[in-house]
């Protein structure tokens, strides 16, 4: 199946500004393992029939990490170029698989004078699976073993906004055992990459923070860990893999859980 | 007549004294930048009547909470004695309200005794956990020495003062049945009624009284120590709690903070009708961020001074749950030292504390242009600051609402835009960001990844 991905450029050349615009994100763009989300997600809004686009070239780095490791002037200028593309195309809502990106978007870019209705892609599947647009049929999401997943609140989702509820209804779509871990929720447990952590080397301690919170994932015995932030996504994926357990235990956005249900 | 004077002197030094040392502390505070705070004043109350004075947060732990609350709700009621305490003192009366709301007396004295033992069993529990296990979040490098002798101290005068009220009320319930002419009847109390007589029955009317007035005495001495203890204690919380609730910001945890200054220099770097202004780029570098406590908020300072040091914060801390030097707790202390400091050479009025360059031109030492080479860097170090994942997990536990995520963002910014220093990882990115528009420095397309579906 070929995926239909129609570029805010070209719909511009329309004159038409879509429903929902889908902001990828630096990570959704360009790392390997982030993109399969950002395709499961594409796919989601394909078979959904969402009228949406992406900014494809005209998209750029919200200024997030910059930002958080105190170089405001690099977000300024960032935020500036982005306000000016998401108001030329006089982009109205946009839904992001990033929290890092919903945050500034959502939060940061109105005092800047970007104000949008932005929303966070577990919220959005929550949605479209409420309003029954979106409906999830598999039987298991691993396939052949019946699926047990356990959930790893991201912080600018979880604490930063409040959204705890949502991407747990989303999970409870799936015909899965869900199990939670000790730390949730508003106690949720950070992955470690969060604050420019993900772009520097650790400060000296005794232990990687992703080891401490996979850990934590791997001794609920779920099969499948399920995160809604590309960050989250590496992090989680290499303490599984420093646990040698990438071979029995994966780590899943929710949109791709979806798409593996729907056998999409 | 010679006890209500008494009574007047300790008032007047005591209250004196303390209203002296809070205002300094007033001044320390407002040591920090003013900040523009956003109006929503019945949600602002709404968060002090739940958070400080309802203590919602504690319950996130039952069992600390339920001893705390003993605590504090003993401390609320007891306020109710004092009044009378102060009233009685300065009329030389005894009791003025018994007689005066009968069989409420009772009930209020009742109150106050039940949550008093029920405060001294908690303060017996908190001794003995602060002292005998070793929770972590207890004995962190930044609790040694004075925080953990402060701790200690107020538990000790709670024993104190407990053991004061018990006197005072146990010896005058005996009194009651000797001398009813002088010692209102305060109806049956649930403790002194029976502990009374059991350990003071049998001692002569004199020695009685003279506990009675001891037991008195000695419990508003013990409220005016407290008192002027607070502005060197973390027990200050007490009183802090309640603006630190009202004031702590309404925005989403997530949100930082936005540098006005820095978005208008961007935006006329970027409008090219823009006049390049030659005078403003030669004048003085601008300082971005925050190096010391004057760069900081005001809320940012008093929350170091609300901070009662109970490592909520840093028990979650995930950076310091894996080993790192920071900590959120100790990041606010560390203000209140700083501001404690500053404060102390205010005061001084020495000179040397004057910046270098307008000693000469200044007539005094003023929180404008002092300067003693020092800042919050002395305290905190670069390690700490970079270890912050900004997952605000310190925010949420604060059981009042501190937020120290606020200030090490800001010596975040001090560092990056100010020293143009910090980790040599961040770099690459910021470098990446600024020429490719990614994180990383790639030469695909961003939508390179649509070319495979």
């Amino acid at each position: 199946m070929s995926l239909n991905i129609p570029r805010m450029a070209d719909l511009a050349m329309e004159g038409r500004v879509p429903d929902v615009l889908f902001w990828v994100g630096c990570a959704g763009s360009y790392d390997a393992r982030a993109q399969k989300v950002t395709i499961a997600f594409c796919k989601i809004l394909n078979e959904v029939g969402i009228d949406f686009a992406i900014l494809g070239n005209d998209e750029a780095c919200t200024g997030d990490p910059a930002r958080r490791a105190g170089n405001e002037f690099v977000f300024q200028m960032m935020a500036a170029q982005n306000v000016e593309v998401l108001n030329g195309y006089q982009i109205k809502k946009i839904v992001a698989t990033c929290p890092h990106c919903f945050n500034v978007l959502k939060n940061e870019y109105p005092a800047l004078g970007g104000k949008y209705e932005v929303i966070h892609h577990s919220v959005f599947l929550q949605q479209l699976i409420d309003s029954g647009k979106l409906k999830v049929e598999g039987e298991s999401p691993r396939g052949d073993k019946a699926a047990s997943i356990t959930y790893h609140d991201s912080c600018y989702i979880g604490r930063g906004n409040g959204i705890y509820e949502a991407p747990r209804e989303v999970l409870n779509t799936l015909k899965a055992d869900i199990r939670e871990m000790n730390r949730i929720k508003s106690n949720g447990l950070c992955c470690g990459a969060g604050g420019a952590q993900m772009f520097k080397e650790d400060e000296p301690g005794d232990k990687r923070i992703n080891i401490e919170r996979s850990e934590e994932a791997l001794a609920t015995g779920a099969n499948t860990i399920a995160v809604n932030c590309p960050f989250c996504l590496t992090m989680m994926s290499d303490g599984v893999k420093a646990a040698e357990k990438q071979e029995e235990v994966m780590v899943y956005d929710l949109a791709e859980l979806i798409v593996q249900a729907n056998r999409w | 007549m010679l006890q209500p004077l008494i009574f007047f002197l300790i008032c007047a030094v005591g209250f004196g004294y303390a209203g002296y040392k809070f205002s300094k502390l007033r001044r320390n505070v407002l040591l920090g930048k003013d900040e523009v705070i956003e109006k929503n004043p019945g949600q602002r109350f709404k968060n002090m009547m739940l958070v400080a004075f309802g203590q919602k947060k504690m319950f996130k732990r039952w069992i600390p909470a339920v001893l705390h609350g003993f605590i504090y709700v003993a401390f609320l009621f007891t306020q109710i004695e004092l009044i009378e305490i102060i009233i009685d003192g300065f009329t030389n009366g005894h009791r003025t309200f018994a007689p005066l709301i009968g069989g409420l007396y009772t009930l209020i004295l009742n109150t106050i005794e039940i949550l008093s033992v029920l405060a001294l069993i908690a303060t017996i529990i908190f001794l003995w956990r602060r002292n005998m296990l070793s929770i972590p979040r207890f004995n962190k490098p930044e609790m040694e020495g004075w925080p953990h002798k402060d701790a200690n101290i107020i538990l000790y005068l709670e024993i104190l003062l407990v053991m004061a009220i018990l006197t005072m009320n146990g010896t005058d319930a005996v009194l009651q049945g000797i001398d009813p002419a002088h010692y209102p009847d305060t109806g049956t109390l649930a403790v002194s009624s029976w502990l009374g007589p059991l350990v003071f029955g049998g001692l002569s009317e004199s020695v009685l009284a003279t506990l009675e007035r001891a037991g008195w005495w000695l419990h508003f001495l013990v409220v005016i120590a407290f008192l002027n203890y607070l502005p060197i204690s973390k027990h200050l919380h007490i009183i802090f709690a309640f603006p630190m609730t009202y004031f702590a910001r309404l925005t989403p945890k997530s949100e930082m903070e936005n540098m006005p200054e820095i978005q208008k220099e961007v935006q006329s770097m970027m409008d090219p009708e823009a006049a390049f202004d030659e005078a403003d780029m030669s004048a003085e570098l601008p300082e971005f961020g925050a190096q010391d406590i004057t760069e900081l908020s005001w809320i940012d300072v008093l929350g170091g001074y609300a901070c009662t040091q109970c490592g909520r914060c840093t028990a979650v801390c995930p950076a310091n749950l894996t080993g790192k030097k920071l900590s959120p707790r100790k990041i606010m202390m560390d203000i209140r030292t700083r501001a404690e400091e500053i404060g102390t050479k205010l005061d001084s009025g020495d000179k040397q504390y004057i910046a270098e360059d307008k000693r000469e031109s200044a007539k005094a030492l003023t929180k404008e242009n002092f300067d003693d080479g020092k800042s919050l860097f002395d305290l905190i170090s670069k390690e700490e600051i970079h270890a912050c994942t900004t997952c605000q997990a310190c925010v949420e536990a604060c059981p009042i609402n501190i937020n120290p995520l606020e200030p090490i963002l800001k010596l975040r910014r001090h560092e990056i835009l100010t020293e143009s220093a910090g980790p040599t990882d961040w770099l690459p990115m910021f470098t990446a960001i600024e020429n490719g528009g990614a994180v990383w420095a790639m030469s695909d397309a961003r939508d390179k990844w649509t070319e495979d579906v």
